[in-house]
């Protein structure tokens, strides 16, 4: 491992935040530097985690790579401990890209009201926090990553946010943070009955000798943690309305990123360290998962507000991603992860459209809009690939996350249900349909049909160039991502058996706490 | 007769060094005193200069201690004791006494009150919280609690033409002084039983089953109470949000983190040695204080309309979270050392965030002439720098990382699991939830100063005076410095072993 190998990740991590200080000493008439400083800032944490790619051992997906490990506060044994595996890389560069993509949108149209100093120091101290957290191998980092996003995200929607920020964005805060209270109690938990440690690897290690009574109880409190942040169904009604009031980028970087940090955490964290009490927390987190499934579709039917409609979407796909997990095969993870990405940008791509198009008409109100494809027939078109992609049409990005995970649940692993998993697949099943109609209905009603009257002369503006260059790299991603889906799966699928592998051999059902003394 | 007596007098062993502080503090006291005689009215700011020195002045002699820490310092038959933890809390009371300072400097002379008294009196507590931070016995600690006391009812009610402020003093000196009462009585049933007022005499005779005697019990839990009322744990808070509000602004900055902190500080010498072994008795009394006082607090802060209150409130609850590692301290020996650890670091921590966020409000007051949350509306748009400083402070309060509070906080759930009893964890679960709620009170404030509009339209930047730049300045740097690299207080704190506690 050469120098820079060994600054990789801690650059890819704070040279964001190297750009938030820089920002901070720049005053604020300066805009346009403000905004160059932010691009570059991104830029660079973009081409280090290009440089991370390039360099990834693709033959060794399972061992961390890029590891540093040094002291950080010893006195609870907490290191900083950092390192990518096939998981995390695919999740960072989304995040990575994301951000870049961000300050380029924003560029010419930022939120009321404006401020777009603080509005860039926040977004790149929320970049630090979200690649912070794919890259800790140490559960005191991982909280600390964990929460760093929560404040940007708290001010990016209570200040640049719609009409009702000041309620989404507490709300928002306190679910989350009821969620994370209960988590770093699981994780001193684990801490002291796993070997006083917070190492992630360690952990992995000790972990699984834990009786199975305990290993129930500390999974509970990391199940709290991740399923709100996910959220899963009963937890998801932050989410309605913090995609709604927050500002277009807020909503983008919301649905992109943070909401896999939840299912993250469940990968990295809840299943390795604990597998007795993931099985048998499994049949629940699946029950959840298609409720969610089906409550999301549901919900969307019913939605008048583009946003809300898409945000409500979220929760349906979040669903298939968590049916995955609890499947607890690598068939299902997989597909877990495969759609964490493709959900990031697929929904990060639809936020974008129902967010120029908001700019553009003054109302997400569907029955308001119509003729989109007359006015702005880019636009429209745009929306429709993003709406298909959405649904899960093969041969575009979306289709590899749905439909494996539905599939894995055909077979769980070993010692599951069989039974409750098949009827998860059916219930699921029906779900895709379900997407299929609120995503085609809410693009008939859009971008179909005649021009509503009170728009019959408005000047819509058709794409333009800052929307161009964020939008096509994540059009392009999505079909190239739907057509070679190996170029995920391949970087996933070794780590991914690595956490199965605690599942898939056949366990003899006898609860270890039955045989401690 | 007295002569003869004289020549048998042997003059106690002192260490002239150790006790340096308490002496480069007295010395300036005296020289205060005189200069603020002499001086004319418009130079009577240089007294407080004066105060400033004799803190930064009373600091050498403990960092030429600290760099001898493991050189303990004993005196008078073990009454008296310098060692790592004392010197610890030692720099705590002085750096918060001089921030103090700095933040009354321009209050006091705007205000037009009495400038050298003021100063005055601030010195004269801090010697008192410096003497406290050694005392090992029940009397110098009864001494260093009075000397601490009663400038500070003084102080509460210094803006005296304001019948607030004339209120806040009295509650304060009234039920001062009753706790106070309640606390002697307690000594003095400690000393009759055990025949000794030094710490570890008591706790060699209160240990075991001789000390098991409801006698034993009933002193052990009037001493507590006694510090309850001063640390304001509920049900003995009653004067605290009335003192605090009404007190001159920086002096409730005072009271609710240096004298505080010397309430936890008696506490934690009384406890982790003095009664050491009857953790019985104090377990779960403290167990009910915390859980009572974090809860009560926050809900009551919940509903405050006045910063300075709902501040107050928070500083009740915060009381509470500090009062948690007692509760779970006597389970085992790894348990007392975590609880002692997590108990100075969450006070170091506690005193910067506190007292910064006091700063804030002094130096917004100045504007906007209110207390009120409301007059905090957009203080964003006309003083981001203040504003970004406070949501540091207010997050920081709320353990939200990556400030100093949130490892405050998991350094208590460290002790927490180290006890690891059922009604330890309970007491965790219950510090989860507060957490929450006060997240909400806490971010109203933020709300107030980044999403809502400007009261009156009135955008005049806040000039904030260079001494409250520099007491903010202070407090940032190691608000978010601690919360950063953890690693430097959680060293600090694991120092700071208690000498002839349990288990030592």
């Amino acid at each position: 491992m050469n120098g820079f190998d060994h600054w990789a990740l801690t650059l890819a991590v704070f040279l964001p935040t190297a750009g938030a200080v820089v920002l901070m000493l720049i005053p604020s008439r300066e805009e346009l530097l403000l905004k160059s400083t932010a691009l570059v800032a991104s830029v660079a944490a973009l081409g280090v985690g290009i440089y991370l790619t390039a360099h990834f051992d693709y033959n060794r997906t399972s061992t961390l790579q890029y590891q540093v490990n040094r002291r950080w506060i010893d006195v609870i044994n907490s290191h900083y401990h950092v390192g990518i595996d096939g998981i995390s890389l695919p999740l960072i560069m989304l995040s990575l890209l994301i951000v870049v993509l961000c300050v380029v949108y924003s560029w010419d149209h930022f939120p009321e009201p404006h401020n777009p100093k603080a509005f860039l120091i926040l977004m790149l101290v929320l970049e630090t926090g979200m690649v912070g957290t794919f890259v800790s191998e140490d559960l005191i980092l991982f909280f600390v990553f964990f929460e760093l996003v929560l404040l940007p995200m708290y001010f990016m929607i209570g200040v640049w946010g719609g009409d009702n920020r000041q309620y989404a964005s507490i709300k928002f805060f306190l679910y989350t943070l009821f969620g994370s209270a209960l988590m770093i109690l699981s994780f001193l938990a684990l801490y002291f009955k796993a070997g006083q440690t917070f190492d992630i690897p360690t952990l992995i290690h000790n972990g699984a000798a834990l009786p199975h009574g305990t290993q129930v109880l500390i999974f509970t409190g990391l199940f709290m943690g991740f399923a709100i942040k996910v959220p899963m169904f009963p937890f998801h009604t932050w989410l309605p309305d913090a995609h709604t009031e927050a500002p277009t980028v807020g909503s983008v970087i919301l649905a992109a990123v943070l909401l896999k940090l939840g299912t993250y955490g469940f990968i990295r964290i809840a299943l390795p360290v604990l597998p007795d009490a993931a099985r048998t927390w499994a049949p629940w987190i699946g029950l959840l998962a298609v409720i969610g499934i089906i409550y999301g579709a549901l919900g969307c039917l019913a939605q008048t507000d583009l946003k809300r409609l898409i945000a409500f979407s979220s929760v349906a796909h979040m669903g298939f991603v968590m049916l995955g997990i609890s499947t607890l095969n690598s068939y299902g993870i997989n597909a877990a992860v495969f759609g964490m990405v493709a959900h990031g940008l697929i929904t990060g791509m639809l936020f974008f459209l129902a967010g120029s198009i908001h700019e553009r008409f003054g109302t997400r109100e569907i029955a308001r809009l119509g003729g989109l494809l007359k006015q702005a027939p880019i636009l429209g078109w745009i929306l429709g690939f993003c709406a298909f992609a959405s649904l899960g049409l093969p041969g575009l990005a979306g289709f590899w996350g749905e439909f494996p995970a539905i599939l894995s649940a055909y077979q769980p692993a070993p010692g599951l249900s069989s039974g409750a998993f098949r009827t998860y697949m059916v219930v699921a099943a029906i779900g895709t349909v379900f997407a299929a109609g609120y995503l085609l209905w809410m693009y008939q009603r859009t971008a179909f049909g005649n021009v509503k009257t009170e728009f019959e002369h408005a000047h819509i503006h058709d794409v333009h160039v800052p929307e161009y260059v964020a939008w096509v790299p994540m059009l392009i991603l999505i079909v190239v991502l739907g057509l070679v889906p190996s170029l995920i799966f391949r970087v996933t699928d070794g780590p991914v058996q690595h956490v199965t592998a605690a599942f898939s051999p056949p366990v003899v059902t006898v609860p270890s706490s039955a045989a401690a003394p | 007769m007295i002569l003869a007596a004289a020549s048998t007098f042997k003059a106690p062993y002192l260490d002239y060094h150790a006790l340096a502080p308490e002496i480069v503090l007295t010395g300036v006291l005296c020289v205060m005193l005189l200069a603020d005689l002499f001086l004319p009215e418009e130079r009577k700011y240089l007294v407080g200069t004066l105060a400033g020195l004799g803190f930064l002045g009373a600091l050498l002699p403990i960092v030429t201690l600290a760099v001898q820490a493991h050189h303990q310092r004993v005196m008078f038959g073990g009454a008296y004791v310098v060692d790592p933890f004392a010197l610890l809390l030692k720099a705590l009371f002085l750096v918060s006494g001089y921030v103090v300072l700095l933040m009354s400097t321009t209050y006091i002379e705007e205000g037009d009150y009495y400038e050298g008294e003021f100063s005055f009196l601030v010195v004269a507590a801090v010697l008192g919280m410096v003497v406290m931070a050694s005392a090992r016995d029940l009397l110098t600690i009864f001494v260093a609690l009075e000397l601490l006391s009663i400038p500070g009812y003084l102080l509460a009610g210094w803006r005296k033409r304001d019948l607030k402020s004339n209120e806040a003093m009295m509650k304060y000196y009234l039920l001062g002084v009753l706790a106070t009462g309640v606390m002697l009585y307690g000594m003095s049933l400690i000393f009759g039983f055990t025949g000794s007022t030094l710490l570890t005499d008591i706790g060699r005779s209160v240990s075991g089953p001789a000390g098991n005697k409801p006698i034993v019990a009933l002193g052990i839990f009037f001493i507590v109470v006694g510090f309850a009322f001063k640390v304001s744990a509920v049900p003995f808070h009653f004067w605290a949000p009335d003192t605090y509000e009404g007190a001159p602004t920086p002096v409730t900055a005072f009271l609710s983190v240096a004298s505080k902190a010397a309430g936890f500080v008696a506490l934690m010498e009384l406890v982790f040695i003095g009664f050491a072994g009857r953790h019985d008795v104090w377990g779960p009394l403290f167990w009910g204080l915390a859980a009572i006082t974090m809860t009560v607090g926050n809900l009551i802060a919940l509903r405050q309309t006045n910063v300075v209150r709902m501040l107050a409130y928070s500083s009740v609850a915060q009381a509470g979270y500090m009062l948690i590692p007692f509760a779970v301290a006597g389970d085992n020996a790894d348990a007392t050392h975590t609880a002692l650890t997590a108990i100075i670091v969450y006070l170091l921590v506690y005193g910067a965030m506190n007292l910064g966020a006091f700063a804030v409000v002094i130096a917004v007051a100045r504007k906007t002439r209110s207390g009120e949350i409301s007059s905090f509306g957009g203080l964003f748009s006309y003083a981001p720098g203040l504003t970004v400083m406070m949501s540091i402070f207010l997050f920081s309060l709320a353990g939200i990382p990556p400030f100093g509070g949130w490892f405050a906080k998991v350094y208590i759930v460290e002790a927490i699991f180290k006890s690891g009893t059922p009604a330890a964890v309970v007491l965790g679960v219950i510090l989860a939830v507060n957490s929450v709620i006060a997240l909400y009170y806490y971010a109203n404030v933020a709300r107030e100063m980044w999403m809502r509009p400007v009261p009156d339209e009135d955008r005049t930047p806040v000039r904030v005076p260079v001494p409250v730049g520099a007491a903010l300045g202070i407090t940032t740097a190691l608000t978010v410095v601690v919360g950063v690299l953890p690693n430097l207080v959680g060293h600090l704190g694991d120092l700071a072993q208690l000498t002839g506690a349990l288990g030592k």
